[in-house]
């Protein structure tokens, strides 16, 4: 029998405000097991400790449970108080009176009420605790980072410069992301290829880091410290360290008429193309949807030209299996398609277009040489109008659009008006805002600028249709402040599109068991104390995956997600989880029903000598868990026929028990 | 009325055991009466001769035995499966059950078989003999000379009514045609539970489960279940020898069976044929079969080896558990 311990936390108020904590310490005297109970203002702080560790030693405890917060707040604390007293720190129980029970009640009697239920409920569960060892796991001390945008280039390069080395992996021919489509970034103006393609070339050169670009991720097992991933390098049908990135192919290539993705479509690419000048890898890559010679077989052209020999019809997707011990999300955002917003004309006139769209038309990488002309006449537009928050910050139930505000949008389209009516001062530039947000150093002064030195027209109002008529965009808008109707005759409508994170997220999060929220961005382990982490161990967030980021905050985050990786790749061992799963061997049918559920492959299957009760020995198919792959998440135990298989810590004996107690 | 006779199965037994293929031939022996045909292990052609039979009475599904026998008999035994029983044979492998190498399956038609208690319902008590070699049924009882006749229609079992399948999903070698699977209207019972009112069903339940005598013949028949261990037997489990609070928990032994065996039924209604109260105990694994159908699409346990059960199963497509609601709400 073990003797067991109470101690009911008041957490000053928090608790005490509507639990009896006195009458939940009373109540709990009388339970089987139970040979002293009390309470106290704080037992995390150090009195609270000590007043624990005394009572160990007074009383023999065997067992303690603490009415408390949440196990996810101080379950360490008093695992370690207990370790400190000389018990084992798994003989430690939880009961959770504060989030679950007085944080969600007012009236005094039912929280003290179910107070003591559930502080039935974890003597009940002490009672048949078992001390446990947690066994430990090596670190594979290499890092992954999925997504070759500024969030992953930071991580990677952060990574590598601790000494570990990096790989990254990124869909697209070439690493860069959104920033290197970008013209000028907020609020210093810099160009944003000239900060950007240092970076790029860094990731390059540095030997720590390894780039697969036009590669994805497509499984991925094991756990933190030990994954196993699985990366495709889809063919690009160029041997990529042959190809000197000459172009010369490019320019041969006949098949010139394919739209341009990195500008958005608004000229057209090769189908073997690289993206841009500065590409990292600079390699070319065939499209295979576009290319004559993989679709007919007849071309072939590119072969001929490229003197490196380089054009490699026959490639095919490859398959690398590679060990990391930590993982990092950074894989961006992308704007909402403006398909379901036809009162902007989107789809009606080449002369409304996205902010992306902008940015590439002032490039002077883009397909107008990053002159401001039109995409329908390349004239210069005389009078342009921006809308904000298109599809942002919508109503809950609203069928298009997203219930968030995309952050990002107030600050580019200060920027856009700005530089717009510097280059052209000729232009009439209209912004219609909700409102403008632009918290952050130097920001608010920046959209002042634009107002004050730049004339901008800031309009608070939404606009509510665009109309094309002749060669002009009739723009119907309402003025809140002076509640007015406006009719502007535009030549060029800007839309400020929401941005959402890309569409690889959920696939991706599904393989990494990490959690999304309702707009499939990634969950953070806490929002304000560890908001560059994962729930799921050893899966850590860059940038705009977990939330909308301008540039700034995406690169200071993917400095901390960098520090948290290197934190978990200099442990050269990791202390494991002992609540794990385990067979009783003599009940196990060798069904392999918990080998089918494991997420972590950590069930294999043995034939075993079994002496049964007649004297004969038997061989018998069992299931054997390894418990440093073993994360504790219990499917196995449910999936179990036989009952065979149980989970230390939460026995199926342990869980029935809280429930008797509770339903007593 | 089956289409295949005593001797043809004896032949093929008797040379499968002379040529050495098989060591031992699974098979049904005489009882009594006509009607309690038991399974047996036979070892020669004269032990054959003697007691093994083949009639409308031989319902017993040998796949379970499978289980036992192949770890204590030396060599390759020769079971003969009718299409129902070759589901459960898939399932056994599919758990590793029993040794694949250890057997040999020798499928064998099926005219469906004889609930004895529909037979007794027309012709009375004191059954004497029963022939089953005509069209219909001829049954002498102490207390008539003249035979009762019953059409198939009057005394087949349920399950067969409502045959789901006349295909052998596994076998070596086959004797006669193979069939198909069957659009059975097996699931029709069920609806008509769902479409009472809870007090409704659970009076029907009450009803039948109440006849309940504990028997365990049910869990012992059923080739789902199987475990080294049941929860039932084990004194670890905290819930073996327990006795009931009220008069309803007792009746929880079949849910919790159901639950146990849901996903890995293959609805071959042993557990209803065995019963001596003749509870419908199929009809409660039917209902789980119907409800994994209808949330995750057809699946049929057993129809392969190595199927995953959709409860054990996880696809990105999968119903989420809230959905599961919002369809019950739609259809009630």
């Amino acid at each position: 029998m073990q003797r067991v311990g109470v101690f009911v936390c008041w957490c000053g108020s928090n608790i005490a405000g509507t639990v009896d904590v006195h009458a939940v310490a009373e109540a709990l005297k009388n339970e089987p097991g139970v040979v002293f109970s009390t309470d106290y203002q704080y037992m995390c702080s150090q009195a609270g400790q000590d007043m624990i560790k005394a009572a160990v030693k007074e009383h023999n405890l065997t067992g303690i449970v603490v009415c408390s917060c949440s196990p996810r707040m101080h379950e360490a604390t008093f695992r370690k108080t207990a370790a400190a007293a000389g018990l084992n720190p798994y003989m430690v129980e939880i009961a959770n009176i504060r989030e679950q029970c007085s944080w969600v009640h007012k009236d005094i009697l039912t929280g003290t009420e179910k107070a003591i239920i559930l502080g039935k409920a974890a003597v009940a569960k002490v009672n048949l605790n078992a001390p446990l060892t947690p066994g430990e796991s090596p670190v594979t001390k290499r890092a992954l980072v999925i997504g070759g945008g500024i969030a992953g280039i930071q991580t990677a390069l952060d990574i590598a410069d601790a000494g570990f080395e990096v790989d990254i992996v990124e869909k697209k021919p070439t690493i860069g992301g959104k920033m290197a489509q970008l013209d000028k970034t907020f609020p210093t103006l810099d160009c944003a290829a000239c900060i950007l393609t240092p970076k790029m070339v860094d990731v390059a050169q540095n030997e720590k880091i390894r780039i697969f670009s036009y590669s994805e991720v497509t499984d991925v097992k094991g756990f933190v410290g030990n994954f196993d991933v699985t990366i495709k390098k889809n063919a690009r049908f160029v041997k990529e360290d042959i190809c000197t990135g000459c172009g010369a192919c490019v320019e041969k290539c006949p098949m010139k008429k394919i739209p341009n993705e990195f500008n958005l479509g608004m000229d057209n690419r090769t189908a073997i193309y690289i993206p841009f000048a500065q590409a990292v890898p600079k390699v070319a890559t065939i499209d295979p949807n576009a290319c004559n010679m993989l679709k007919k077989g007849k071309c072939g052209i590119c072969a001929k030209v490229c003197t490196a020999g380089a054009i490699d019809y026959t490639q095919k997707d490859e398959y690398i299996e590679e060990k990391y011990g930590a993982i990092v999300v950074a894989t961006g955002f992308n704007p909402i398609s403006m398909d379901k917003f036809d009162e902007f004309a989107y789809s009606q006139s080449k002369d409304v277009i996205t902010s992306l769209e902008f940015e590439r038309l002032t490039n002077a990488a883009g397909p107008s040489a990053g002159k401001l002309l039109r995409p329908s006449d390349g004239k210069h537009p005389h009078t342009i109008v921006f809308v904000q928050c298109v599809g942002s910050r919508c109503e809950a139930c609203a069928e298009k659009g997203k219930e968030y505000c995309s952050k990002i949008c107030c600050m580019y389209t200060a920027k856009h008006a700005m530089l717009t009516r510097d280059k052209y001062p000729d232009t009439e530039v209209y912004v219609f805002y909700i409102d403008v947000r632009t918290p952050g150093k130097n920001f608010d002064e920046f959209y002042r600028r634009a107002v004050e030195e730049y004339g901008v027209k800031y309009i608070k109002g939404m606009v509510g249709k665009v109309t094309p008529e002749g060669d002009k965009l009739k723009v119907q808008a309402s003025d809140l402040l002076s509640n007015k109707q406006l009719h502007i005759d535009a030549d060029l409508v800007v839309l400020a599109a929401a941005i959402e994170p890309d569409k690889s997220a959920r696939p991706l999060a599904t393989m990494l068991t990490a959690s999304m929220d309702t707009n499939d961005f990634f969950t953070e382990a806490h929002p304000k104390l560890r908001p560059v982490e994962s729930p799921t161990a050893g899966v850590f967030l860059s940038g705009a995956c977990q939330g909308p980021k301008d540039i700034p905050e995406t690169v200071s985050q993917a400095g901390a997600a960098a520090s948290k990786v290197i934190g978990l790749l200099a442990k050269d061992k990791l202390t494991g989880n002992p609540c794990v799963a385990s067979s009783n061997e003599l009940m196990c049918n060798g069904c392999s029903s918990c080998a089918n559920v494991c997420p972590y492959g950590a069930i294999t299957y043995a034939d075993k000598e079994f002496r049964m009760p007649d004297r004969t020995t038997r061989i018998r198919r069992v299931a054997e868990v390894n418990p440093a792959v073993c994360q504790g998440c219990g499917a196995c135990t449910v999936a179990c026929p036989s009952g065979a298989m149980d989970l230390k810590g939460f026995a199926n004996l342990q869980i029935m028990a809280e429930v008797d107690a509770i339903c007593k | 009325m089956q289409k295949i006779t005593r001797d043809v199965l004896i032949d093929k037994a008797s040379a499968l055991l002379s040529d050495g293929t098989v060591s031992c031939v699974l098979g049904w022996k005489k009882g009594e009466f006509d009607y309690d045909v038991t399974p047996a292990v036979f070892t020669t052609h004269d032990e054959l001769i003697k007691d093994f039979v083949f009639s409308d009475f031989c319902g017993a599904n040998f796949s379970k035995y499978l289980v036992s026998k192949t770890k204590n008999i030396e060599g390759r035994i020769l079971v003969f499966l009718k299409p129902c029983d070759t589901y459960s044979f898939n399932q056994l492998l599919t758990e590793h059950r029993f040794d694949r190498e250890k057997v040999y399956a020798v499928g064998i038609p099926c005219e469906g078989m004889a609930d004895i208690s529909k037979v007794r319902a027309i012709s009375g008590e004191g059954i004497a003999s029963i022939d089953t070699s005509g069209d219909k049924m001829l049954v002498t009882t102490l207390y008539d000379d003249e035979p009762v006749e019953i059409a198939p229609c009057d005394f087949l079992a349920e399950r067969c009514i409502n045959c789901k399948s006349k295909k052998h999903v596994a076998f070596d070698e086959l004797i006669g045609e193979d069939g198909d699977v069957i659009d059975s209207n097996r699931f029709d019972e069920v609806a008509r539970l769902e479409s009472l009112t809870p007090d409704e069903r659970f009076a029907f339940w009450q009803n039948e489960l109440s006849r309940c005598i504990r028997c365990n013949a049910c869990r012992d028949a059923c080739p789902a279940c199987t475990c080294e261990k049941c929860v039932f037997d084990n004194p670890a489990s905290g819930i073996e020898n327990k006795s009931p609070a009220n008069e309803f928990e007792e009746k929880l032994f079949h849910i919790i069976r159901a639950y146990h065996v849901a996903g890995r039924c293959t609805d071959c209604g042993e557990c209803s044929r065995v019963c001596p109260q003749n509870i419908p105990l199929h009809l409660l694994n039917r209902k789980f079969i119907k409800d994994m159908n209808d949330f995750y699409g057809e699946y049929q346990a057993g129809a392969e080896v190595g199927m995953r059960a959709p409860l054990v199963d996880y696809t990105t497509e999968d119903l989420e558990p809230g959905e599961v609601f919002d369809r019950r709400d739609t259809d009630a």
